[in-house]
C-alpha cells in the first residue's frame, strides 16, 4: 500500500494528554464500581479500597508513561477503554466472590484475576517495549504458525491436557490451567497475516467467474481447506464450538481483507455452512447445543436435565434487571452457572440493566473501531492484515460469547475479553491490545519526510482526519 | 485492503447492532413476561421475601409479616392459625390459598391501588411493602362458630357460615377440622413439603373449606326454599293457609311411599306453618310436585344455586339445582334430597335472603383494602345479588320460621327474649353414609342481624344425628355473639 492511494495524507497528533484524562475516567469506572460493590454488599467501602484502588493506578500510569515513550503516536482511544473494562470486570468478579464466600464455594477468583491482571500488563509493556516495529513479525510467518498448532494440539496430549465442561482446551502445568487457544488466536493472526500478503496476488488474481462471483483457483483452495480442516479439528477432538468458529472466521475475513475478492466468502461460508451441518447430524453436543438454543425453557426445571439452567437463568436475570438493573448486591447472579466467566454479561445485565450492557457494547465497538481504523490508515499490507485480524477476532469473540449468553445464537464457550475471570484470555488479550497499540503507532506517525514540515500545533486548529469512504 | 476492511466495519457495525437489539428484547420488551414466569425464582423469592401487608380481622391483625433471619427477609405468622384458617389461607413458598391468594397484588404490594406507595418507595429506595386487607368476619361469631364445632368431637367434619343479611358481609366462616397454617408459612422446604402432604393424604381432608367447597343435600333446610316457591306461586298466600298434609306421601309414578319420622302433620289438608314446624315431609312432597321442576329450579337460582357470587375466596363450588328431574325427583328436590346440593354458604345465603325481605346481597369477605399506612383505600359497597322473593312471601317464611324455633323442631336454637327464626335438616345422602346435619337460622326476626348456616357431615363424638340438637346450640352461640355486641 503507498501513501497515494490512501487519500490526502493525514498527519496525526500525538493525543497523549487525551488518553491520560481518559485513562483517570477509566480508573474512575473500575474503582467505582469496586467501590459500590462494597457499599452494595457491605453497606461500606471496601477496606482494600487503597491499596487496591493503587495498584490498578500504578499498572495504569506505568501502560500510560511507557506507550508515552515508546508509541507517542498510538491510538488514545484503546488503552482507557481496556483498562475500563478490565476494571469494571475486576469489580464485577469481586462482587461475585462475596457471594460465592457466603454460599461457602471458592471466592478467591478476583485476587486471581488481579494477578492475572498484572501479568497482562508486563506483557503488553514488554510487548510494546521489546516490538518497536510490528514488521519484525513477518520474519515469523511460519514459526508462529507451527507454534499455533503445537499450541492448539498440547490440550490433547496426555497428563498435561484436561477436559472441563466436556470441552479439552485446557492444559494444566504445575498446578496452573490455561487455555493455550488464547495465545494461539495471536499467533495465528499473525502466521495468517504473513502467509496471506505474500501469496495475495495469486489468491486475488487467478480463477474464474461464476453467477457474478470471482471464485478462486482450485489448487489456491489448500489453505481454506487446511483451516477448514483444523477448525473441523478443534471442533470434533476438542469439542469447542467457539474456538472454531473464530478460527475459521478469522482466517476467512484476512483472506476476503488480503484478495479484494468476496468470492472467498462465499466458499469460505458454504464450507462453513457444511461443517456446521455435518457436525449437526454427527454430533450429540452440536446437536443439543442448537435444540438448547432454540427452546431453553424446555430443558429447564424438574423433569429435565436442566441443561437450560444457564440460558433460562440469565434471561430471567437480565430481564430481571430491566433498564437501570438491580444495583451491585440486589440481584441473584449466582443463580446463573459461570456468572464469573462465560455468563459475565448476564450478571452485569441483572445488576447493572441494560443501560451498562449497551455501554458494554459501545466499548466493544470502539475498540473493533479502533482497530480497524488502523488498518485502514496502516501503511504496510502486513500491518493492516494483522491489525484487521485482531480486530475481528475481538469482534467476532463479543459477538460469538455476548450473542451465546443472549440467546441471539446458539451457546458456544467463549471468554468475554477483558471483563471474564480467565487468565489465558484476559494475558492474551492485553498482547492483542499492545500490538493494536504498536500498529496504530506506526500508522499515525508521520512519514520521516513530513516530519520537518510538521506544522505547529495550533491548539484550535484539530485536524480533521479524512478517511476514504 | 481498504475497501474490505470498510465493508468488514459495516459488517462489525451490524453484528453489534443485532446484539444491541437483543439485549433490548430480553431487558425491556420481553421483560415483563419473563418476570411473569412462575418458575422464575428471582421474583418469586423476592415477592417471598417481601413485607406482606396484614390480613386484619376487626382491626387486629390474624396474618402478618415478622422480619426473619434467613435467608428471606420476613416470615408470616398467623395469629389465630385454625380458627381462621379456610378464610385467611396460607402463604407459603409453593402456593397461596384464601384470602392470601385473592388478595395477593394488595398484600404483596403490587396491586394499582397502592400506585403511589410504591412510587414513594420507588423514589426512597426502599423495599415495597404490602397493603393491608380488612375482612367482613366478626371475631366473636368466628370464635363461637370455631369453639361450637370443635365441642362436637376433635375430628368432627363439618361448617359455620354466618351472614349480615342486610349487607352480605360474611361474619364467620369456619370449617372443621382445621389445620395450623403456620405450618404452611414454613421456610424449610422439605418440612414444608412433608405438612402437605400429610394434611393432603388424611380422609377427613382439612384442607378443604367446607363452607364453600362441599356441596351435599340440604335436607329440610331446603324447604324454606319449596315454601317461598308455593308462596310465590300462590298456592298459599298466608301462614295458616291450607297445605296438603297427612302421614305418608307416594312419590308420583313409583311405589314408593316418604313419611315424616313420626312427627304430628295432621291428615288431609293442614296450616302451612303446621307443616314448617313439623318439618312435614309429605306438604313440601305435594308442593314441589305442584310447583313443578321449572318453577322451583327458578326459586332456587334467584337464591344463588347453579351460579357463583363469592369473588373473595378461590375454588368456590356451585350449588345444585338441576333443570332436568323428572317428577318424582322434582318431588324429592322438595325436601332437599335428590339431587339438589349446596354449600354451607348457599343455605346462610337463603336464610339471609328470607331475613332480608327476600333480597339476597351478594356475599363478601373482604371490608376494606388499606396501604401500609392504614390510609383506606378501597371499601366494598354491600350490592344486590337478586330478588328471591317478594316481602310478603318472605315475611310469611319469616313468622313461619320463628313458629318452627318457638314450638317446633329447631327449639335448640331458641334464645330468651329474642325472636329467632331457624330450620333444622337432616339429610340423608348415600346409603351406609350417616345422615347430615342442617340448621339455618337468622335473628332476631323482626330486625335480623344474622343468618347463621351450620353443616355437621360427622361429629366427632356418638351423638345422634339431628340438625337440630347438633346445629341449633351453634347457631345460637354465634347469633348471640354477633347480637351481645
Amino acid at each position: 500500500m503507498s501513501q497515494a492511494d490512501s487519500g490526502p495524507q493525514v498527519v496525526h497528533r500525538r493525543r497523549r494528554g487525551a488518553e491520560l484524562f481518559l485513562l483517570v475516567v477509566a480508573l474512575l469506572v473500575g474503582l467505582g464500581a469496586y467501590a459500590a460493590v462494597g457499599l452494595g454488599m457491605e453497606g461500606t467501602i471496601p477496606a482494600d479500597m487503597l491499596t487496591y484502588g493503587g495498584w490498578l493506578t500504578v499498572m495504569v500510569a506505568a501502560c500510560h508513561v511507557v506507550v508515552r515513550f515508546v508509541a507517542p503516536w498510538a491510538d488514545p482511544v484503546l488503552l482507557p477503554v481496556v483498562a475500563a473494562l478490565n476494571g469494571l470486570g475486576l469489580a464485577v468478579i469481586h462482587r461475585l466472590d462475596l457471594t460465592y464466600g457466603e454460599l461457602g464455594q471458592k471466592d478467591d477468583y478476583a485476587q486471581q484475576q488481579l494477578i492475572w491482571m498484572t501479568l497482562g500488563v508486563v506483557l503488553f509493556l514488554a510487548t510494546l517495549l521489546v516490538l518497536r516495529d510490528h514488521r519484525t513479525l513477518q520474519r515469523f510467518t511460519y514459526t508462529s504458525g507451527l507454534l499455533a498448532i503445537l499450541l492448539l494440539l498440547l490440550p490433547l496430549m496426555p497428563v498435561i491436557g484436561t477436559e472441563i465442561n466436556g470441552a479439552r482446551i485446557w492444559i494444566n502445568v504445575a498446578g496452573f490451567s490455561f487455555q493455550p487457544g488464547e495465545i494461539a488466536k495471536v499467533l495465528l493472526v499473525v502466521a495468517f497475516a504473513g502467509y496471506l500478503v505474500l501469496h495475495r496476488d495469486a489468491l486475488a488474481l487467478a480463477g474464474k467467474r461464476l453467477l457474478f462471483v470471482d471464485l478462486p483457483r482450485g489448487r489456491d483452495l489448500g489453505p481454506i481447506l487446511g483451516m477448514w480442516l483444523i477448525s473441523l479439528g478443534i471442533l470434533v477432538f476438542q469439542r469447542d464450538l467457539g474456538s472454531s468458529l473464530l478460527f475459521f472466521g478469522l482466517f476467512l475475513v484476512m483472506l476476503y481483507v488480503a484478495t479484494e475478492r468476496p468470492g472467498w466468502l462465499v466458499v469460505g461460508g458454504t464450507l462453513f455452512a457444511a461443517g456446521a451441518f455435518a457436525g449437526y447430524q454427527a454430533f450429540g453436543h452440536v446437536r443439543q447445543r442448537f435444540d438448547l438454543w432454540l427452546d431453553p425453557f424446555e430443558y429447564y426445571g424438574e423433569g429435565t436435565n436442566d441443561l437450560g439452567r444457564q440460558s433460562v437463568e440469565t434471561q430471567f436475570g437480565m430481564g430481571w434487571g430491566g433498564l437501570i438493573g438491580r444495583g451491585f448486591g440486589n440481584g441473584r447472579p449466582e443463580l446463573i452457572p459461570y456468572a464469573n466467566s462465560d455468563f459475565i454479561f448476564a450478571a452485569i445485565g441483572e445488576e447493572l440493566g441494560l443501560t451498562a450492557v449497551m455501554a458494554l457494547l459501545v466499548c466493544y465497538g470502539l475498540i473493533v473501531e479502533r482497530g480497524l481504523r488502523t488498518a485502514v490508515t496502516c501503511r504496510d499490507g502486513f500491518g493492516k492484515l494483522v491489525a484487521t485480524g485482531l480486530a475481528i477476532t475481538f469482534a467476532l469473540q463479543v459477538f460469538v460469547v455476548v450473542g451465546g449468553v443472549t440467546g441471539l445464537i446458539p451457546l458456544t464457550g467463549l471468554t468475554t475479553p477483558f471483563l471474564s475471570y480467565g487468565g489465558s484470555s484476559l494475558v492474551a488479550n492485553w498482547v492483542i491490545a499492545a500490538l493494536l497499540l504498536r500498529i496504530s503507532d506506526q500508522a499515525r506517525r508521520p512519514l520521516p519526510s513530513m516530519l520537518g514540515t510538521e506544522p505547529d500545533p495550533a491548539p484550535d486548529a484539530e485536524e480533521t482526519q479524512v478517511v476514504k469512504l | 485492503m481498504n475497501r474490505p476492511i470498510r465493508t468488514l466495519a459495516v459488517f462489525c457495525l451490524l453484528l453489534f447492532g443485532a446484539l444491541m437489539v437483543n439485549a433490548t428484547v430480553i431487558q425491556y420488551v420481553d421483560a415483563g413476561e419473563l418476570n411473569a414466569n412462575p418458575s422464575n425464582r428471582r421474583v418469586v423469592d423476592a415477592t417471598f421475601s417481601r413485607e406482606r401487608g396484614d390480613i386484619l380481622v376487626g382491626r387486629e391483625p390474624i396474618a402478618r409479616s415478622v422480619p426473619s433471619d434467613d435467608e428471606f427477609e420476613y416470615q408470616r405468622e398467623y395469629l389465630a392459625p385454625f380458627r381462621y384458617a379456610h378464610v385467611s389461607g396460607y402463604f407459603s413458598y409453593f402456593s397461596q390459598t384464601g384470602i392470601e391468594r385473592t388478595q395477593n397484588s394488595v398484600l404483596s404490594g403490587d396491586d394499582s391501588r397502592l400506585f403511589v406507595t410504591r412510587l414513594v418507595d420507588m423514589v426512597s429506595n426502599s423495599e415495597p411493602v404490602g397493603g393491608s386487607v380488612e375482612l367482613t368476619l366478626d371475631d366473636g361469631a368466628q370464635t363461637a362458630a370455631y369453639e361450637g364445632l370443635e365441642a362436637l368431637g376433635p375430628s368432627t367434619q363439618g361448617s359455620v357460615v354466618a351472614i349480615e343479611p342486610s349487607t352480605g358481609k360474611v361474619l364467620a366462616m369456619v370449617s372443621s377440622p382445621s389445620f395450623d397454617t403456620n405450618r404452611f408459612a414454613d421456610h424449610d422446604f422439605g418440612r414444608l413439603n412433608d405438612t402437605f402432604e400429610e394434611l393432603d393424604a388424611r380422609e377427613d381432608e382439612p384442607l378443604l373449606n367446607r363452607a364453600i367447597q362441599t356441596t351435599l343435600p340440604p335436607g329440610s333446610t331446603f324447604k324454606i326454599v319449596t315454601a317461598a316457591a308455593a308462596l310465590e306461586q300462590g298456592i298459599a298466600t298466608a301462614a295458616d293457609d291450607p297445605v296438603p298434609g297427612g302421614p305418608s306421601y307416594q312419590l308420583p309414578l313409583t311405589d314408593i311411599s316418604v313419611e315424616n319420622g313420626g312427627r304430628d302433620c295432621g291428615s288431609g289438608d293442614i296450616p302451612f306453618t303446621q307443616a314448617m314446624e313439623q318439618s312435614c315431609n309429605t306438604t313440601f312432597l305435594a308442593l314441589a310436585d305442584q310447583i313443578g321442576v321449572e318453577d322451583m329450579q327458578e326459586q332456587a337460582e334467584k337464591f344463588g344455586f347453579n351460579s357463583e357470587y363469592l369473588e373473595d375466596l378461590p375454588l368456590q363450588a356451585e350449588s345444585r339445582y338441576p333443570g332436568t328431574l323428572d317428577e318424582p325427583q322434582t318431588a324429592l328436590s322438595g325436601i332437599g334430597q335428590s339431587d339438589v346440593a349446596a354449600t354451607p354458604l348457599q343455605m346462610a345465603m337463603v336464610a339471609a335472603g328470607i331475613a332480608n325481605d327476600g333480597v339476597v346481597m351478594k356475599p363478601y369477605l373482604v371490608d376494606e383494602v388499606r396501604s401500609p399506612d392504614l390510609d383506606v383505600l378501597d371499601r366494598t359497597d354491600p350490592s344486590e345479588l337478586s330478588e328471591a322473593t317478594s316481602p310478603e312471601t318472605a315475611e310469611v317464611i319469616t313468622q313461619m320460621m320463628v313458629n318452627t324455633v318457638s314450638v317446633g323442631t329447631a327449639t335448640p336454637a331458641a334464645i330468651p327474649g329474642i325472636d329467632v327464626a331457624g330450620k333444622t335438616g337432616t339429610a340423608e345422602s348415600a346409603p351406609g353414609r350417616p345422615p347430615y346435619a342442617w340448621f339455618v337460622s337468622f335473628a332476631p326476626a323482626e330486625d335480623p342481624q344474622v343468618a347463621v348456616a351450620v353443616l355437621v357431615e360427622a361429629p366427632g363424638g356418638q351423638q345422634e344425628i339431628a340438625g337440630g340438637t347438633l346445629g341449633g346450640p351453634i347457631s345460637r352461640a354465634v347469633t348471640e355473639a354477633v347480637i351481645d355486641q
